[in-house]
C-alpha cells in the first residue's frame, strides 16, 4: 500500500475525531452554562442534586461512560442499541459539560461582587448587567482553562474507538496488525497539528482581550 | 422642605443588629457626613439608601415620595427598585469601576441603556449618544481628566479611578450622592484630589451622604455631622459644633482617638 494511500485513510478516520470534537463543543458549551447556573442556584435541593452528578460524572473514567451508554440502555431496556457515534458523542457532551461548569462557576465566582453592585446602583437591568459587565470579564478568566480542556477533548476522542467507533487510532492500529507499525506513531501528527491550531487560536484570543484587566 | 428624610430605619444580619432607628434628614444642597468607628453600620446605612439591603424597619422619603416604607408592603419588581435608586448615586470604597470599558465608556454606559428607554430613542439615536457623550465629557473634565477619557481603569492611578467613579455617579443625575469612604484605598498623596473633587461639589451644592474618616475634611466640607456607634445614632448637628465641641462622652472619645493619630 502506498505511502499517500494509507494517508488519506488516516486522514479521512481522523474526521470522525473531529466530528466528535465539533459536535461535543457545540451541546457541551451551552449545557455546561446550565449546568453551573443549577450548581450555583439558590434553590438548595437543586444545587445538591447538580453538584452530585458532576462529582459522579468528573469521578470516572470516560471510558466507562462511553461504554455505560453504548451499552447501558440496550441491557436494562433491551432492544437494538444507539448507534456508536452518537453514543460516543453523547458521552462526551455529558462528560465535557460537566468540567466545563465547574469553568464557568470559577469564572462566574471570580468577578467581585461589587461589579455587580455598580451597575445596580446605576439603575442596570439584571440582564444588562450580566451582557455589559460581567460576561466579558468572565470570558477573560475562562479562556486560559478552556484552551486546555479543547486539548485535552481532541486526544481524549480517541477513547471512542472503546466501543468500535472506527477513528485515527484504531485504523492505525489496524495497519500495525497488518504489519505497517509507521501509521501508528504518524497519528501524532494529526493530533500535534490540530493542537497547534488550538493554541494558536486561544493565544489570538487572549490578546484580543488582553486590554482590561 | 428636607430632600432626603430617613426614619427609624432598623436592619439585622441574622441576630446581629446593625442599624438600630436611625433617623435624620438632610437638606437640599447640603452635605452630610457620617463618621464612626469600623463596624458601627455606616456601610450598611448607605447600602440601605441605595436599595443594596432591605431594611427590617422604618421608612425612606426623597422629595416627599416615601421611597421605601418597611411597613407597606409595597411591590419590589426589580424595575421599580431600579427607578428608586436612581434618586441615589454610590461611589464605593474601592471604587469598582468596569475595566472593560473607557474612563468615558464607564460614565456612558448606564446612561446610554437607560436612554434605550426613551420613547424617542429609535428616531433620536445619534442626538442621544452626542449628548450623553457631551455630559459624559464636560463632567471628566471637571473631575481633571479631559486628557484621561479614554484610558482604561487599569491605566488610571487610585485617585484618577475614583473620580472617573464620581463622575460615573453624577452623570445618572441622581438626588443625593453617596460616598462611602472614598479616599480609604488610597494612597495618602492621591487623597488629596479626590478630596479636593468632592469639595468643588460642596460648593456647587450638591446634595451628598458622605461616610469618611477624614474629621478635618468632614469638619469643612459637611454642613451636617452624624456620629454613629454600634447602629446608633450618638450624636448627630452642625458639622463644626459636632467635631469642636461634641456633646455626648462617646463621640469625645472617637474624636480623641482621632486627633491622637
Ligand atoms: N452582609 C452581612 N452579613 C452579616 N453581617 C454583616 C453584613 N454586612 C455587614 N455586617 C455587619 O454589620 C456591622 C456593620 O457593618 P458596616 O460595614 O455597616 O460597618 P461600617 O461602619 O461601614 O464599618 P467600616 O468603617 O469598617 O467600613 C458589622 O458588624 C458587620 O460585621
Ligand atoms: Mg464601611
Amino acid at each position: 500500500m502506498s505511502v499517500s494511500i494509507i494517508f488519506s485513510k488516516l486522514f479521512e478516520t481522523f474526521g470522525i475525531n473531529c466530528t466528535i470534537f465539533f459536535v461535543t463543543l457545540l451541546f457541551a458549551l451551552p449545557l455546561g452554562l446550565i449546568i453551573s447556573f443549577g450548581s450555583m442556584s439558590k434553590i438548595k435541593w437543586l444545587q445538591k442534586i447538580v453538584r452530585v452528578f458532576v462529582w459522579i460524572i468528573r469521578g470516572t473514567p470516560l471510558m466507562l461512560q462511553i461504554i455505560v451508554i453504548f451499552y447501558g440502555p440496550g441491557l436494562i431496556w433491551g432492544g437494538n442499541a444507539m448507534p456508536r457515534l452518537s453514543a460516543a458523542i453523547v458521552a462526551f457532551i455529558i462528560n465535557y459539560a460537566c468540567y466545563f461548569s465547574e469553568i464557568y462557576r470559577g469564572g462566574i465566582q471570580s468577578i467581585p461582587k461589587g461589579q455587580q453592585e455598580a451597575g445596580q446602583v446605576l439603575g442596570m437591568t439584571k440582564a444588562q448587567i450580566f451582557f455589559r459587565v460581567t460576561l466579558l470579564q468572565v470570558i477573560k478568566r475562562i479562556v486560559p482553562p478552556m484552551g486546555n480542556e479543547f486539548m485535552t477533548l481532541i486526544k481524549d476522542t480517541a477513547l471512542a474507538n472503546v466501543i468500535a467507533n472506527k477513528e485515527i487510532i484504531m485504523m492505525s492500529k489496524e495497519f500495525a496488525t497488518k504489519g505497517l507499525i509507521w501509521p501508528l506513531f504518524s497519528t501524532a501528527l494529526f493530533f500535534l497539528i490540530f493542537c497547534g491550531i488550538l493554541s494558536i487560536l486561544f493565544r489570538y484570543l487572549e490578546k484580543k482581550l488582553d486590554y482590561f484587566r | 422642605m428636607a430632600i432626603l428624610e430617613v426614619q427609624n430605619i432598623n436592619k439585622s444580619f441574622g441576630n446581629t443588629r446593625v442599624l438600630e432607628d436611625i433617623s435624620f434628614s438632610l437638606e437640599e444642597g447640603n452635605a452630610l457626613a457620617i463618621i464612626g468607628s469600623s463596624g458601627s453600620g455606616k456601610t450598611t446605612l448607605l447600602r440601605c439608601l441605595n436599595f443594596l439591603e432591605t431594611p427590617d424597619k422604618g421608612k425612606i422619603i426623597v422629595k416627599n415620595n416615601v421611597l421605601f416604607d418597611a411597613d407597606s408592603a409595597s411591590s419590589t419588581s426589580e424595575n421599580e427598585i431600579r427607578r428608586k435608586r436612581l434618586h441615589f448615586g454610590m461611589v464605593f470604597q474601592n471604587f469598582n469601576l468596569f475595566p472593560q470599558y473607557t474612563a468615558l465608556g464607564n460614565v456612558m454606559l448606564a446612561c446610554e441603556l437607560l436612554a434605550k428607554e426613551r420613547s424617542d430613542y429609535k428616531t433620536n439615536r445619534k442626538k442621544i449618544h452626542n449628548e450623553i457623550e457631551e455630559k459624559a465629557k464636560l463632567l471628566l473634565d471637571q473631575m481633571g481628566l479631559s486628557d484621561r477619557m479614554y484610558n482604561y481603569p487599569h491605566q488610571l492611578s487610585g485617585g484618577q479611578q475614583q473620580r472617573v467613579a464620581i463622575a460615573r455617579a453624577l452623570a445618572m443625575e441622581p438626588d443625593i450622592l453617596c460616598f462611602d469612604e472614598p479616599t480609604s484605598a488610597l494612597d495618602p498623596e492621591l487623597t488629596g484630589e479626590v478630596l479636593k473633587v468632592i469639595r468643588s461639589l460642596a460648593e456647587k451644592h450638591t446634595t451628598m451622604v458622605i461616610v469618611t474618616h477624614e474629621m478635618s475634611f468632614a469638619r469643612d466640607v459637611a454642613d451636617q455631622i452624624i456620629f454613629m456607634d454600634g447602629g446608633y445614632i450618638v450624636e448627630q448637628g452642625n458639622a463644626f459644633d459636632v467635631i469642636n465641641n461634641p456633646k455626648e462622652e462617646r463621640t469625645k472619645q472617637f474624636l480623641a482617638r482621632y486627633s491622637e493619630k
